[in-house]
Parts: C-alpha cells; structure tokens; sequence
C-alpha cells in the first residue's frame, strides 16, 4: 500500500453493481488517479460505465473518517484505536454477558470484500456463538437465494455473462439494466446489433431505458410476476417441455403446475397482470419456441414478499423446458452489489453457514466447528436485516456493530430504524466516511478503508472471483475491516483471528470451501475453491478472474447443472410450487398509487462516494417522484415542483416528473438521497416493511402512497465555493459542483428584507463585500452573487417559480480566476450575453444607436440625408448632437459608392 | 395673383425654428414669414451649449440653420431685434429697433429664461445663468482667468455646466437645496453614485445648502449658505431653475398661468396665436426637454399649415446627463407610488445601478446608473406601453439577454 514514485498501473474491480467490471487504475505523480476499462477482465472486456469511469473523482480525503471517534454526550471525539476497540470488545462481551450472545448482531454489506465477510462471520457465528449477522444483501439479493436454495439445493448461478451472447431470447424481468448494470446491457444491446435475431423482452411495470434494445415490453402491474410466469409454466406444459428432463433430474413438477393453475388462463393472466393478451401470447410462443433462452432478474423480481417465489416461478419456466446449465440458457439472477455474492459464500446472512453449509444440517455444523477450532457453531437462524432493526428498538439486541452500509437510508420503514438504533446500547459503524444518517447515531466510529485502499477479494454475478486490489495508501488511521474485527475479536479472547493479511484469510477460506465437501459422510457442496488454496502471497496477489468452483488449481467452472445433476442430497432440482398472491399492501383509499423505488444511472446506493463526483452529479441532481400526468393532475401536483408522497410509515419530498415510462397508478422514486444530500428525500422511510416470508427480503417495489403538493412561495438555488447551513429553506437537496456545491431550494416563509436574508443565507457578514443583487419584490425575484478578488464566490438565485436559469453556465463562471467586467451583469442574468450583432461604437446617445447600424442602414435602405436615417433609426432624432457625425457617415457612404 | 398670408415667429430658437421647418416640409409656400430673435446668430442648438463650454465643439457646430437657409427659404430674419409688443387687435408686432410687422398668424416661442435666485448679490458682476451663447463666453473668459466657481443648482443644466468648467480649468463647486443630485431625475441610490463619481473627478458637492447671499463689493467674491458657511466664487453660474419667458404674451392679454396656456394644437386664447417650446404651458405641463417640444413642432405646424388633425400628447420624456464618462439615464415617472413596483439591480464595485419603475404590468420608468445601454429600449417599452409580464425577469438584464 505505497505510492509508487513511478505511475504503475493496478489491476483491481469496480466497487459498484454486481456486474464487477475489471479496472485499471493508474495513480500519477500528482496524485491523480486515472481509471480505465481493463481489457483483460472476463466480466466487461474493457468495459466501464459512467459511475466507473467516475472512479477517480471519488477519491480523495474530502469527507472521510480518518481517525476513530467516540460520541460522548452527543458529541463526537476523535480517540485511539486502543480506546475505540477496547470499548467495542468490552461493550460487546459485557451485553453477550448479560443477555447472551443473541442480545448483539452484526448488520455488514455487500461493500464488504470477501475476506471481510468471512471474518464478520466467524466472529459472530463461531465465537460469539450468535446468527445474528445479517447485511444489506438482505434488501437486495435474499430472495435469489432462497429461490436457488429452494431450487437447486444451492445457491447457485448456473450460468454466465456469455450465455448473454449466445442466447436467442433474454427475458430481462425486473431488471433496468440499462441503468443498473451498463456495462452487461452493453454487451447484450452489441449481440442485439451483431445478430438481430436475438430477441429481447423486457419485464418492467416502467418503460425504462433498457426497452431501448427490446423487441417486446411488457409493463406488468407491480407484484404479478408469479401470475407471468406461472402462466408461462403452463404454457410451457403444453408447448415445449422437455418430459425427459423433467424426469431425469427433477421432481414436483405435477405440485408445480397444480400451483401455477390458480393463475388461470392466458386471458386471465393478461387481466392480473394488466397486460395486452396478445403481448403476452406473443411472449409466451417467443419462450417455447426459442430453445437458447436466458432469464435475467434483479430487483424488480426480489424486493417483493413474493420474491422467492418470483425467482422460483421464473426457475420452474426452465426446468420444464430443460433449458439450464448449457451455453445461451438459463435463470439469471444478476446481483446489485459488487460482492453481495462473495458474502454469500462465506455465510454472511443471518440464514447461512460459511462455505454454503447449511444452519439446520448438524453434521455441517459440527464439521465447520471443527475446521475453525472454535467454541461453538450458531445453531438457529439469526434475525435477518428487517428483524433484525426490531429486535434493536425492542431491546432485545442491545449492541450492534454496522459496517459499510446506511440502513437509515437504506432499510425499509428507516425512521423505525432510527428510533431502533436511538435505543441501542452501543451501536458501532465502521465506515469511510464521516458524515452518514447512519454514523449521526452511532456511539463509535471506526475508519475503514475505502476502494483503492483495501485489498482483496470480490465475486460478481457469474460467480466471477476477482481481485480488489489497493493502489493508494490508508488515509489517516484506517485500518481494513477485516483487521478491525480480529483486533476486537482478539480484545474479546477469541482464537482463530491472527490473520496477518487478506491472503491467510483468503487462504483459509478456500480450504474450509474444500473442508469435508462431499466426504466424510458430509453433503456435496458446490462452492469449493479448494483449488485457490495453498497460493502463496504473491499468486494471490496476481490472481486472475476465476469463475468458481475451482476444486483443482487451474480449474474455471463457466456453467453448472450441464451434467443434469444439481446440489439436492438426490441430485434433482425441485419444481416449487408458486401460487399467485397480491403484495402485502394494497393501493387504495387513503393511500391510492404505488411507490416504485429504483436506482438511477449515476449514483450509487446513499450517494457516499457517487454523490462526491460532479460529473456523476449532473445526470439526475435531485430526488425526484416519477408519475403519470394524468396522475400529478389528479394529486394537484405539477412537474417541477415539489410534492409530498406519504405513506402509512412516512413520508418524503421530492420534484414532480413525468417521462419515467411509468403507467397509471404506480409511481417512481430514486433509492438515493439522505439526511446528508437532501432534507426530506429519504425514500426508505416511506417504504412498507413487509418482507417476503421465505427470503425476508423487503418489498422495495410496493408501497402505497398518497402524493399531494409540498406548498411553497418560493424556488432557488445557491452555487458556493463552501458548505452552507441551510436553516432558512423548508427544502433543500445538496449536489456536488466540481469547485463548488450547489444548493436547491424552495421555501415556505417569505422572505421581507431580501439583503440581509440573503447575507445571511450565504453566510457573508462583511458589509464592504463585493455584491451584485437584483430585487423584484413583488414579484419575488431575488439574485445575488458574492465575489471575493473578482472570483465568484456564491450565488443565489430566488423565484416564485421553478423557471430559474439553467445552473451549467454559472457552475462554469466557478472555474474563471477572475471574472471579466463584462460577466457581472451577465452572472445576474445567469446566463452568457448573447453576441448578437456588434452595433458599433455608439453614435445617437440619446436613442442608443450604433455607428454599425447607421451604417448598414444607409446602405441598405439607400438614405441620402441625415431626415432619412432619423427616420428609419431614430438616431438624431432627440437632441440632434449627433448630426454632423451622421453626416459624415452619408458623405462617406457616397463616397464608398463611388 | 393671391397674397400670402403673414406668419410671425417671435424667437429665433430650437422650438420656433423646427416648427417653421416642419411647417416649410407641409406648405413650403403658404406663409411669407418673418422671424424675430434676441440672440443676434442664426438658429443653434441651445442643448449643446454643454459640450461648447466642455471644450468638445465649437459654436460653428452647434449652428442648426444658417442665413443662407432663412435667404433660401425666403424668410426675414430679425437677429438681435428682439420684439417688445404684440398688437393684437391690429395683428401687428413691435421690435425693439421699432420695426413692426403685421401677421396673420402668429407664433410665439421665447423659450424660457433662467431663475436668478433673489438672493442678494445676485445681480453682482460675475453672477450669471446658463441658456445662450453669450453666458457660454462669459464662462470661458472666466475660466480662462482661472479661480474658483460655484454653480448653484444641482440639476442637469448645472452639473453640465459645473462639468464644463471643471473641464476649463476651474475649480467648482456645485451647490445644491436638495439631498440629492439630479431629484427631478434619480432617485437616491443612483444620486448617491453620481455624487460619488463627479468627486472623484474633482468636482466639490455641496448638498442641503440654501444660498442666502452672494457676496463681493465690484464683483462675486463668495456664496452664503443658511448655517453661515461660506465657498470662494470668482464665477457664480445659476443653475437653479428656468422661467417661461411670458412677458411679452401676458402683456398683450394672452391667457397665461405659469406659462401660455395652449391647448392640444398649440392654439392659444387668441385663434390667430400659437406658442410652443418652454414658454408655454400643455394641461398643467411646462416644458423644458427637448423631445416634447419637437412633437409641439409638429403638431403646431400641421395646425398653422391648415391640414390640423393632429393632436399634442404628453409622452414620457427621458434623460441622459451629457457628461462624458458619466453614463445615467432617465426616464418616465422614476417616484412611483401606490400600486408601482420596483424592479433594482445593484452592483456597488461595478458602479451599476438600475431601478426599473412597473404598474400593471407596464414599464413606467426606469432609472440607470453606469450602464444605459438598454435606455433606449426601456424608453422605448415605456412609451409604447409594453406589457411586460412575460419578460419581467429578464428586464433588468436588457434586450440582449
């Protein structure tokens, strides 16, 4: 972890969608770090996509934790290592003493690297002898799970990015690819182009950007996928299964279709789902003719109480058909986080054991017990994330340990999150960054290291081991969380975590995968990288991409269940039976429409590192609420301005838009925005808590709201060099300027003496400071810019209504050292003077009229006296000062003529 | 052959002349006409007597109509034969020379004269106003002199003249009875501007001075405030005012209040009599810019040439103060009131200040300090009574943006 002298580059992954894309990163002499698409890596051959082209301008020591702090009646200090860990070690052995190891949980990330993971893990489920680990996987990834679990014994994805290429049909079912997961997109809109007859079909109760490549889009009525798709089961019955298949290696296909028979006809499918029949007929001949058929879902199919068996009736669609585990075909479930997958393999939810063993399997568990030489193995299911947040405001689990992740952002219900951690013992957040809602609520803050800093490993969505590694040295004090924990681990006496470096881990991680898999009486498990193990540091270091299991060292696993045989004790997949059921809360009454919440293109997760880059910034600056006109109409909403949306746990603020692709009924709201970067725009605490009964994912996709507008009397926006208190503005949303940070506005309470409001507003107390202002009381029109040495230092800008001018030619006057005289005015403005025509120096003061425009005048109009050029351009007209000079330009036009 | 009638014009100045102009491009042949003047030149244009006295032109350029024009025209010039009695009863005028001209028409235009604050001193040698050719000599003699002068008026006519001399050499103050420059015209932010930057040219502002006494035994010496401060003057220039010059009309019974009563042709009581320009008085108006009196020009000429179907209408007037590097501009009603909005603009470092006047939805005036460029256009929105709600937030920020 050296700044190398001379510009190297580092082979590493991007930290974003589950994609994991392979980066190079090359830190110049300056500091600056250049990052480019790594031509080499399996997952995206070159490929990046804005957020990780962005990479390198979210680097740097602007707003992170660099030392850990202690919040001692409310308020923040900066404390040794010693002090912190030893309060964490002491905090958590003291509740463990008291109320039993159930009474403390870890809540980890997706973020995490595998290494991390695996020793959150052992931690909690060896030594303190608790499940109750769970992560932000939870609100993304459970369901997929439980549906591979449910399905294949284990979960497993069976293909890869290739079977992309090599499909004639992909079925995108939840899944806004275009945004979420670029680079694939990418790769799946250039098969589209190379060979046209690769049909596409998206699943999407909105029309998003990725039904640019579809042939068909099918916009579902939100929660009927299982209708979809279990009318496609039977469909598939009828048209295109594969009996011999379906005989061979599965069973409960008879339970299956006896289940998805509830969903009814193709008319009454269309019906459930609010879809055109003919689409959906069209669709459902599209699936059983086409042989090579991959089925991506993400989100849209997981966040649901259903999402299990969402995933379940997709997966029962390509058992009945055969269609898995060979090239061009099969579920796909693609993952949102970089390494929601690797956490899955070292059991980093409340449900699993490391290694893909199983919690309820006696034997696995005393063979993981033996293999790590610990104390004890949890014996039962820890609380999953939703849960988990309950039992906290309960008082049930009094300490928790949260690492790289927001859940006051990010859970469901997260003002019950809030009021759970505001009841916490002792709530400890291992971050990179200081300021979150989350760490605003934690006792103790340890800094972690960041992307570019820690070193290890990640695992994308096709099962894809890749190397993170560091090419910039720890800012501060921080201190990998892998580290972190076998520093507490070892305060609290647990053996099993001298771990001197990412690689031991690593190390002992691929053994375990190998650690009885298949002998000694023991289940086959498919996760075995027994391969990977016994590497020394430097093969570890220069690991290569390897899609798992490797059971042998050089071994590369592209596609599982090609052999017909899948991770059940009898080596069948299982059909799961899927009945239809409607989400756990309906629109109606109070509450008429659907909250959708989604990512959008440039940002990631609560906008911690995304949200530092003004390039990522400018695509979608603020929260915004996505309906149907006819919708905004009926709530009395207008696009542009700010309206409620409140549902029976919440409520939020955000801008009113349409374009959205979205249908009557359902509304959209990005996932993004904080405490932090907006003052009302925490779209989880509008979100419903109910979670899926097998998965205990939370149904994201499906909250009923009201929307009403969000009266103001004013609109505005601040650009300024520094960071403001904002208290004068009913709403605010903060967005990250390359020199500057901007500020949108609007307000309730009217302001009277605008010069002081705004003073105080830009917090300038200098009463000789260089300020331009304009003022229309009456009709609420204020501006005002502070410059300090002819620099802009802020601006202001105040309106009754939203039509204030666009912010990009003034974010660009913050790049001029020094501002021309001329640019005063226009700053006011907002915008560069138009060039217009030059009329020349002036001749005619009295009327304003230009040499140029006498001019030109006289020649095209042929004046021959100064009567004349009075009358067509007024100039002489008043005073008659300028007549000689008018003269003199008709004498010299003759004589020009001549 | 049929005589012509007999137009008398009784001032030779900028409204009497451009009314015989315009009335020359209607009916170049209905009138024998007789011009009388008491400046003994051809006709010129008073407005620019500032920049004579700056130094920027000379009298030759500020001629408007030589004698070769009247010669051509066929008009009698009377120069310096300045007319003391109109006969009415008999059609007849009287000049000082003892001249008498009879007309059928006739048109009075003697302008106005400045007010000599009665103050006394005030007819002390080296007190005087500043309207015609000669005050402008007797300042640049002055000036070449040297010494000190004060011009009391803090006015346009005064600050232009206080600019001239300043310019020649001298020192000067200006003394002023209000608060602020330029009242008639700006309001107090954009005076305070003005004040600022005629100092920092040198000129010494004095405001909230009443002159009581001019003092000096052969000539001015100094000026007496109320408070009992004194300035040195070797050279006092009054600028405080002017006075429609009615002597003559009320002498011959012609109706008159501040000024000649005339209606909306330019007629007054007497049918055969018209008046323009600063000696007469429109509704309750007197006048002392020139755009006003061209439209009475017009409008008196159309009436005197028998095709009388237009009307005269007070417009809004504007300003601009004709000191180089002073950029102000001024125009329509810049008090506002009781259902008016202000629209303002201010640039302290960059020395711009804009206050734009609004009722209904309508410009109504506009005052600007540093950068006029966009007057015109104001002026312009202000007279053709403009709605302007839909531009209203780009207003201040002129045509161009």
């Amino acid at each position: 972890m050296k700044l190398s002298a001379i510009p190297t580059t580092v082979k590493t992954t991007c930290p974003y969608c589950g994609v994991g894309c392979g980066v190079n990163a090359q830190v110049g002499q300056d500091g600056a770090v250049a990052i480019a698409g790594d031509a080499a890596h399996p997952a995206s051959q070159g490929r990046l996509c804005v957020k990780g082209s962005a990479l390198g301008e979210t680097l740097g020591n602007r707003g992170r934790l660099l030392a850990p702090m202690l919040r001692e009646e409310g308020t923040l200090r900066e404390a040794s290592w010693d002090e912190a860990l030893d309060k964490v070690a002491a905090g958590f052995a003291r509740v463990i003493a008291e109320h039993g190891p159930e009474a403390v949980a870890l809540y980890v990330s997706g973020q995490l690297l595998t290494e991390d993971y695996y020793v959150a893990n052992k931690f909690m489920k060896g030594y303190v002898g608790s499940a109750n680990i769970d992560t932000n996987s939870r609100l993304c990834m459970s369901s997929a799970v439980a549906g591979h679990k449910r399905a294949f014994g284990e979960d497993i994805v069976p293909g890869c990015y290739e079977d992309f290429e090599q499909a004639d049909l992909i079925v995108l079912v939840g899944s806004n690819a275009a945004w979420c997961h670029p680079t694939l997109y990418q790769r799946i809109a250039r098969a589209k182009q190379e060979r046209p007859e690769l049909k596409i079909v998206v699943v999407d109760p909105r029309r998003t950007a990725t039904c640019d490549i579809a042939d068909l889009h099918l916009p579902v009525k939100p929660g009927t996928d299982v209708w979809l798709f279990d009318g496609l089961l039977g469909h598939l019955a009828a048209h295109a299964a594969d009996d011999s298949f379906i005989e061979g290696h599965t069973t409960g296909v008879a339970d299956a279709l006896d289940a998805a028979g509830k969903a009814g006809s193709l008319a009454e499918v269309a019906k459930a789902c609010r879809l055109d029949p003919r689409d959906l007929e069209r669709f459902y001949d599209l699936f059983s003719n086409t042989e090579r058929v991959v089925t991506a879902f993400t989100m849209g199919v997981n966040q649901s109480t259903a999402g299990a068996d969402k995933v379940n009736a997709i997966i029962n669609c390509h058992l009945i058909t055969g269609r898995i585990g060979r090239p061009g075909m099969g579920p796909f479930s693609l993952t949102g986080q970089p390494n929601a997958m690797g956490g899955r393999e070292v059991g980093g939810l409340a449900n699993m054991l490391a290694a893909h063993m199983d919690l309820d399997d006696a034997a696995q568990r005393a063979a993981l017990q033996e293999f790590w030489g610990s104390p004890h193995v949890a014996a039962k299911p820890g609380l999953k994330a939703v849960d988990l947040f309950r039992a906290i405001e309960d008082g049930k689990v009094k300490a928790v340990w949260i690492m790289a992740t927001n859940p006051l952002v990010s859970l469901p219900d997260a003002d019950q999150a809030r009021r759970a951690l505001e009841k916490c013992e002792l709530v400890v957040a291992s971050d990179i960054v200081l300021g979150t809602d989350t760490n605003e609520a934690a006792h103790v803050l340890l800094p972690a290291l960041g992307w570019g800093e820690k070193d290890g490993t990640v695992t994308n969505s096709e099962r894809c081991i890749s190397r993170q590694r560091a090419f910039l040295s720890a800012p501060g004090s921080a201190r990998a969380d892998w580290d972190i924990m076998c520093d507490v681990a070892r305060r609290m006496g647990f053996k099993g975590f001298d771990f001197q470096s990412a690689h031991e881990i690593f190390d002992e991680h691929a053994r375990l995968s190998a650690w009885k898999n298949g002998t000694d009486g023991q289940r086959r498990r498919l996760f075995d990288i027994g391969g990977l193990s016994g590497m020394t540091r430097a093969d570890y270091d220069a690991l290569d991409p390897v899609q798992w299991p490797v059971r042998t060292p050089g071994e590369r696993t592209e596609r599982l269940f090609g052999d017909g045989r899948f991770a059940h004790g009898d080596g069948r997949a299982r059909f799961v039976p899927t009945v239809p059921r409607a989400p756990a809360h309906l629109p109606g009454g109070e509450y008429p429409l659907v909250l959708n919440t989604g990512r959008v293109r440039d940002q990631w997760h609560t906008m911690t590192r995304t949200g530092r880059s003004q390039k990522l910034a400018e695509h979608i600056p603020e929260p915004y609420i996505d309906m149907h006109p006819q919708d905004a109409l009926l709530c009395g909403v207008k696009a542009g301005e700010l309206a409620r949306v409140t549902s029976d746990w919440g409520a939020v603020v955000a801008r009113v838009q349409h374009g959205g692709g979205i249908a009557r009924g359902s509304v959209f709201m990005p996932i993004h925005w904080s405490g932090q970067t907006a003052s009302d725009a925490r779209v989880g605490t509008v979100v419903n808590p109910a979670v899926d009964p097998v998965s205990g994912e939370p149904e994201f996709k499906h909250t009923p709201v009201r929307i009403e507008p969000f009266g103001v009397t004013w609109f505005g926006f601040i650009l300024s060099r520094t960071e403001l208190p904002l208290r004068e503005a009913a709403n605010w949303t903060r967005v990250q300027g390359k020199d500057f940070v901007r500020y949108e506005l609007a307000g309730r309470k009217p302001f009277a003496a605008a010069h002081d409001w705004a003073r105080r507003l830009l917090d300038v107390h200098d009463d000789d400071a260089d300020w331009i202002e304009v003022e229309d009381k009456n009709g609420g029109m204020y501006r005002a810019v502070h410059l300090v040495d002819g620099r802009i230092e802020a601006c202001l800008f105040v309106a009754q209504r939203t039509d204030l001018p666009a912010r990009t030619w003034l974010a660009s006057m913050f790049d001029k050292e020094q501002l021309e005289p001329a640019d005063r005015l226009s700053l006011l403005a907002g915008r560069a003077k138009e060039p217009g025509i030059d009329p020349g120096p002036t001749v005619c003061s009295c009327f304003g009229v230009g040499r140029k425009t006498i001019e030109i005048a006289i020649r095209e109009n042929n004046l021959c006296d100064a009567a004349a050029v009075t009358a067509c351009t007024k100039a002489g007209g008043n005073c008659g000062s300028c007549i000689p000079e008018i003269r003199s330009l008709l004498a010299e036009a003759q004589v020009a003529e001549a | 052959m049929k005589t012509h009638p007999r137009l008398v014009v009784i001032g030779n100045g900028m409204a009497g002349m451009r009314t015989v102009e315009e009335l020359l491009k209607l009916a170049p042949d209905m009138y024998r006409i007789t011009v009388f003047g008491a400046e003994p030149h051809g006709n010129y244009n008073r407005i620019l007597l500032s920049p004579v006295l700056a130094g920027e032109k000379t009298v030759d350029d500020i001629m408007l109509n030589t004698r070769e024009w009247y010669d051509a025209n066929g008009i009698t010039l009377h120069a310096g034969d300045p007319v003391v009695r109109i006969d009415r009863k008999k059609r007849v005028v009287h000049a000082a020379s003892g001249l008498a001209v009879p007309y059928d028409r006739l048109l009075i235009a003697t302008g106005s004269k400045p007010f000599i604050v009665p103050v006394p001193g005030h007819q002390l040698p080296g007190v005087i106003g500043f309207r015609d050719i000669s005050d402008v000599d007797t300042m640049l003699e002055a000036a070449r002199a040297g010494g000190k002068a004060v011009v009391i008026g803090g006015g346009l006519l005064g600050l232009e003249a206080a600019n001239g001399l300043l310019r020649q050499g001298m020192e000067v103050a200006v003394v002023h009875v209000m608060g602020s420059l330029m009242n008639q015209q700006l309001d107090p932010p954009a005076a305070e501007l003005l004040r600022a930057s005629l100092e920092q040219r040198g000129l010494r502002i004095l405001l909230n001075r009443q002159t009581v006494a001019i003092e000096g035994e052969d000539r001015v010496r100094t000026v007496r405030f109320e408070d009992g401060e004194t300035v040195d003057a070797d050279l006092v220039v009054m600028a405080a005012g002017v006075r429609p010059n009615v002597e003559l009309a009320k002498a011959a019974g012609l109706h008159c209040e501040r000024a000649i009563v005339v209606d909306d042709t330019l007629q007054t009581y007497d049918p055969r009599v018209y008046a323009v320009g600063e000696c007469v008085q429109h509704r309750r108006a007197t006048f002392g810019l020139v755009a006003p009196i061209w439209d009475q020009a017009r409008v008196a000429a159309a009436h005197l040439a028998g095709s009388g179907h237009r009307r005269y209408v007070q417009q809004a007037t504007a300003t601009k103060l004709k000191v180089t590097g002073v950029d102000l501009y001024s125009a329509g009603d810049i008090v506002g009131g009781e259902g008016s909005e202000d629209l303002v603009l201010r640039d302290r470092r960059g020395g711009i200040y804009k206050r734009l006047v609004v009722a209904g939805n309508r410009l109504t005036g506009a005052v600007l300090y540093g950068d006029v460029a966009d007057g015109p256009w104001y002026f312009d929105l202000i007279q053709q009574r403009t709605d302007i709600s839909s531009i209203r937030d780009q207003l201040l920020f002129g045509r161009a943006a």
